[in-house]
C-alpha cells in the first residue's frame, strides 16, 4: 500500500506537470465513469459538504464559494486532502484527470447523480 | 372514495379476526413497534412497523436531510427531524403528517429532548451554537451561540446529549472544548464549560445510566470523559495516544459515536483512521484490547444483550457489515448486503437488526442471532432508521 501510493505520488509530477503544460489536451473521464464519479462527489463528499454542497462539518463548495480559485489547485485539494483538517486526500480512489473533472464540474455547477 | 375504502379494509380486517380497531377511519394502535427512516436525498421519511415488517406511510417536505436524525417524543408519538438546512420538522407517526417545520440555523448536525419532553435542543454548525426550543409549539426559548472563551469565531456543535435535571451537554469542534447548559429557566441557560477538552471532538454518546459524557477526538488519538456525577474533577482524557507512532489512513467518513456499544464491563469504539473497534473497560476506561475489522469503522452498535457488536464501515469498504462476538473479540461473520450501508438500528429486544443500503435503494433485515437475511423494501437512498424505543432512553 505504502509503496504504491509512493509509486503514485512519483507519477503524480510528470502528471501535475503534463496537466500544467497541456491543458489542451484535458482527459475527460468515459461518462460511465462520470456518472459513478457523480455520484461518489454527491453521497460521499456529500458527508461532510453536504448532499446539496451548501457545508457541513467541511467548507460549502458551490460554483459561488470556488470562485477564482483555480481548477489545478483544487483537484490538488481533492487528492492530497488538507492536512491538519478533516479534508483526507482522496488520491487513493481518484485518478488525476477524474479529480480534475471533479473541480472542473463543481466550478461549474455539478450535474446531478443519476 | 378514500374512506370508503378504508372502511370497508376495516370491516374485511375485523371479519378476519384481526385485532384493529377502528374509529371513525382512525386507526388505533401503540408506538411501541414504530419507526423512522430517513430519505435524505427525497427530503422524505419513512413511517415502518416492526411487528409486521411494513411501510406504514410516507411524510414529504422536510428539506435537506443529509445526515439527518431524530428523537421522539417521550410517548413515541412525534419525532423531531433535523436536516441539514438548518430544518426542524416535527412530525406524527400516527397520523403521518408535518405537523410544524421551522427553519432555525443555516447549517444544523443533530439535536437531543430533555429528560422531560419538553425542550428540544438542536446543535448548529452555521451559526455554531444550541438553540432550544418548546416541544411543543417549536417556539424559539432561547440561543447559546458556541463562542469559545479566547473569543474566536463560534465553533461547529456536535455531541449534543440530552442529560438529566433539564441539561444538555455538547462539544465545541474547532474551540475544543465541552459545554453543560442548565435549562431549569429555559430563558436563562446557565452554562459550565470546560476547555481544553481536546482537540476537535467529533461526536460524542453518554453512558445509559447518564453519567459518563465521552467525546471522541478527531485531532488526536483518544476521547476526552467528563464524569457527570464529579464534573468538578474536569475533563479527562481517555485511550490517549491509542495510535501512538503509527500513521492514520485517510479518513472518507466521520465515525459516528451515537449507537456506541457497552456491553456488559467494556465498551467498543470505533477508532478514527484505522481498522480497528477499540475495546476499553467501562468504569476504569482504560484500553483493553483491540478488534482488526474490515475497514475504518463508522458505527460499532451493541446488540440490546450485549453479547453481540454490528460494525458497518466508511467509504470504500461501506458494502460490508461484520458482526463480533463480544467474549471472545473476534469478527464472526462478515456480510455484505450491498454497497453504502450507512445505518443499523436493532428493534427493540434485539432480534432483528435492520440496515439501511443508500445505494441500492433497500432496507435489508437480518435475524440478529442466526445472522440470516430475512426480507427487504424498498426505499429512496436510506440513511438513518430510528426506532420509537429510543424515546425511552437518555441521549438517544
Amino acid at each position: 500500500m505504502r509503496s504504491r501510493i509512493g509509486a503514485l505520488a512519483l507519477l503524480s509530477v510528470p502528471l501535475a506537470f503534463a496537466w500544467a503544460v497541456g491543458a489542451r489536451a484535458v482527459a475527460e473521464p468515459t461518462p460511465a465513469r462520470q456518472a459513478e464519479l457523480a455520484y461518489i462527489v454527491r453521497q460521499d463528499c456529500g458527508s461532510c459538504h453536504g448532499l446539496r454542497f451548501k457545508g457541513g462539518l467541511g467548507p460549502a463548495i458551490l460554483p459561488e464559494n470556488l470562485k477564482g480559485k483555480s481548477t489545478e489547485a483544487l483537484a490538488r485539494v481533492i487528492l492530497e486532502g488538507v492536512p491538519g483538517t478533516a479534508m483526507p486526500p482522496w488520491r487513493p480512489i481518484l485518478a488525476e484527470d477524474e479529480a480534475a473533472w471533479i473541480a472542473r464540474s463543481l466550478q461549474k455547477g455539478f450535474p446531478d447523480a443519476p | 372514495m378514500r374512506l370508503r375504502t378504508l372502511l370497508a379494509l376495516g370491516v374485511a380486517l375485523s371479519l378476519g379476526g384481526c385485532s384493529q380497531i377502528l374509529r371513525g377511519n382512525e386507526e388505533v394502535r401503540g408506538t411501541g413497534d414504530l419507526g423512522v427512516i430517513i430519505e435524505r436525498a427525497a427530503g422524505r421519511v419513512q413511517v415502518v412497523e416492526t411487528t409486521g415488517r411494513t411501510v406504514l406511510g410516507e411524510i414529504d417536505g422536510l428539506g435537506d436531510l443529509s445526515h439527518a436524525s431524530l428523537v421522539f417524543s417521550r410517548d413515541g408519538r412525534y419525532a423531531y427531524v433535523f436536516g441539514r438546512d438548518g430544518g426542524l420538522t416535527k412530525v406524527d407517526l400516527l397520523k403521518r403528517i408535518l405537523v410544524k417545520r421551522v427553519v432555525q440555523g443555516g447549517n444544523s448536525i443533530g439535536g437531543a429532548i430533555s429528560q422531560d419532553g419538553k425542550l428540544i435542543a438542536v446543535s448548529n454548525y452555521e451559526p455554531g451554537g444550541v438553540k432550544v426550543f418548546d416541544a411543543e409549539s417549536l417556539e424559539q426559548l432561547c440561543d447559546i451561540p458556541a463562542v469559545p472563551a479566547s473569543g474566536a469565531k463560534a465553533s461547529k456543535v456536535i455531541g449534543l446529549i440530552d442529560l438529566s435535571e433539564h441539561r444538555f451537554a455538547f462539544s465545541l469542534f474547532e474551540a475544543g472544548e465541552i459545554w453543560v447548559a442548565d435549562l431549569k429557566n429555559p430563558h436563562k441557560p446557565v452554562l459550565t464549560k470546560y476547555p481544553g477538552a481536546g482537540s476537535e471532538p467529533y461526536d460524542a454518546f453518554i453512558t445509559p445510566d447518564g453519567r459518563y459524557y465521552v467525546a471522541g477526538l478527531f485531532g488526536e488519538d483518544g476521547l476526552a470523559m467528563l464524569d457527570l456525577w464529579n464534573p468538578e474533577k474536569g475533563v479527562k482524557r481517555i485511550l490517549a495516544n491509542y495510535g501512538k507512532g503509527q500513521e492514520k489512513l485517510p479518513v472518507y467518513k466521520m465515525p459516528h459515536l451515537e449507537g456506541w456499544a457497552l456491553t456488559g464491563s467494556e465498551a467498543l469504539v470505533p477508532a478514527v483512521g484505522r481498522h480497528e473497534v477499540l475495546v476499553m473497560d467501562h468504569g476504569r476506561w482504560q484500553e483493553v484490547g483491540r478488534i482488526p475489522v474490515h475497514g475504518q469503522p463508522v458505527f460499532v452498535v451493541a446488540r440490546p444483550d450485549g453479547r453481540q457488536v454490528w460494525v458497518n464501515f466508511a467509504f470504500p469498504h461501506n458494502d460490508t457489515v461484520q458482526v463480533i462476538d463480544v467474549p471472545t473479540r473476534k469478527v464472526v461473520k462478515t456480510l455484505n448486503p450491498g454497497k453504502g450501508v450507512l445505518h443499523m438500528e436493532f428493534t427493540p429486544r434485539g432480534e432483528e437488526v435492520w440496515l439501511s443500503v443508500r445505494d441500492e435503494d433497500r432496507i435489508e433485515i437480518y435475524d440478529a442471532n442466526s445472522l440470516e437475511h430475512l426480507t427487504s423494501f424498498k426505499s429512496d437512498k436510506p440513511s438513518g432508521i430510528f426506532f420509537t424505543s429510543r424515546a425511552g432512553r437518555m441521549g438517544m
